[in-house]
């Protein structure tokens, strides 16, 4: 399935979960939203991915 | 504890300097500025993580102990900002927000109607909400109506360094505040920040000041030492100010000479 993931085309497995997709990130600071909802971590692992989905991973930068 | 505390929200902040993070050159200079000032509150913005550097600032925030204001910086729309809120409460555990929306990029000046709508969505949605707001005592008043735990107007335009610009507004909207005032853009040095505190302000925030000095740390040092002193002269109660002179000296037993 195609999903875009913080603006760029991802080529992913069906049925990947939020989880999987975001296993490389840190256990805190991230926060991410699939289609512009905000998915709490405590779902991560039920969340699956669908076709055409957009995904945002967020963390915290410097900033004023 | 103070005898003169600074709380937001129920919360005793140990400075009334709030630092932002943004514009340093390096984490190295965001620890010094931190450590220099003595602030007790940091902002941190939220942006799309890339491998490698995510949780470094917060790395630092957390060594140095200030608490984390993330802020909503870049949002255009009420929409924007109300989910970005929501991301940051969700990575930072935290339900404060710097809530920022604006209107165009050559101003960065906040858009009011969505800034209004924004504080509503979220302080329904149980966030602790710090707006960034014009010079203006009406939209200050709607936003504490709102909910909103302090407001924020700007003394200047976002990294302008015009210092204030309106500061008979800035009288205004503490005269009639039940939240504290924080003078949150537009310092440039320490008479900036000095202002602020004489003319009723509880805090003063500010960044590009501090970050993009010649020498952060000693500006650092300027801007609390100036925080400190415009508190002081606001609570002793400066002189009126007069038309004319008024001697100091004794004006009876002037000698015939």
């Amino acid at each position: 399935m195609k999903l875009t993931v913080n603006g760029e085309p991802r080529e992913l497995d069906d049925a990947t979960t939020l989880a999987r997709l975001l296993e490389d990130q840190p256990a805190r600071g991230v926060a991410a939203a699939v289609d512009g909802e905000v998915v709490p971590r405590a779902e991560w692992t039920a969340f699956r991915l669908t076709d055409g989905q957009a995904v945002e991973i967020l963390t915290a930068v410097q900033g004023g | 504890m103070s005898d003169d505390p600074f709380v937001v929200a129920g919360v005793e902040l140990a400075s009334r300097l709030i630092l932002g993070t943004g514009g340093a050159p390096s984490m190295r200079v965001v620890d010094e500025v931190i450590a220099a000032s003595g602030t007790a509150m940091c902002t941190v913005a939220m942006r799309r993580a890339s491998p490698g550097t995510s949780g470094s600032i917060i790395d630092v925030l957390e060594r140095r102990r200030v608490r984390i204001l993330p802020n909503t910086a870049g949002c255009r729309t009420a929409q924007e900002a109300v989910r970005t809120a929501q991301l940051a409460r969700e990575a930072l555990r935290t339900d404060w927000v710097k809530l920022e929306v604006v209107a165009d990029d050559r101003t960065l000046l906040p858009d009011a109607v969505e800034l209004l709508d924004a504080a509503e969505t979220l302080v329904a949605q149980g966030f602790t909400v710090l707006p960034y707001t014009n010079d203006d005592p009406v939209l200050a008043r709607r936003l504490q109506q709102a909910g909103c735990v302090a407001v924020m107007p700007l003394g200047s335009p976002i990294g302008s360094g015009l210092g204030i610009l309106n500061p008979h507004n800035i009288e205004l909207i503490v005269a009639e505040a039940q939240v504290p005032v924080i003078l949150d853009a537009g310092i440039g040095t320490a008479s900036d920040a000095a202002l602020a505190m004489e003319l009723g302000c509880a805090g003063v925030l500010l960044a590009s000041s501090v970050t993009r000095a010649q020498q952060p740390a000693a500006m650092a040092t300027a801007v609390a030492a100036a925080v400190t002193a415009g508190r002081l002269a606001r609570l002793a109660g400066r002189i009126p100010k007069r038309y004319h002179a008024q001697a100091s000296s004794p004006t009876e037993g002037m000698a015939v000479l």
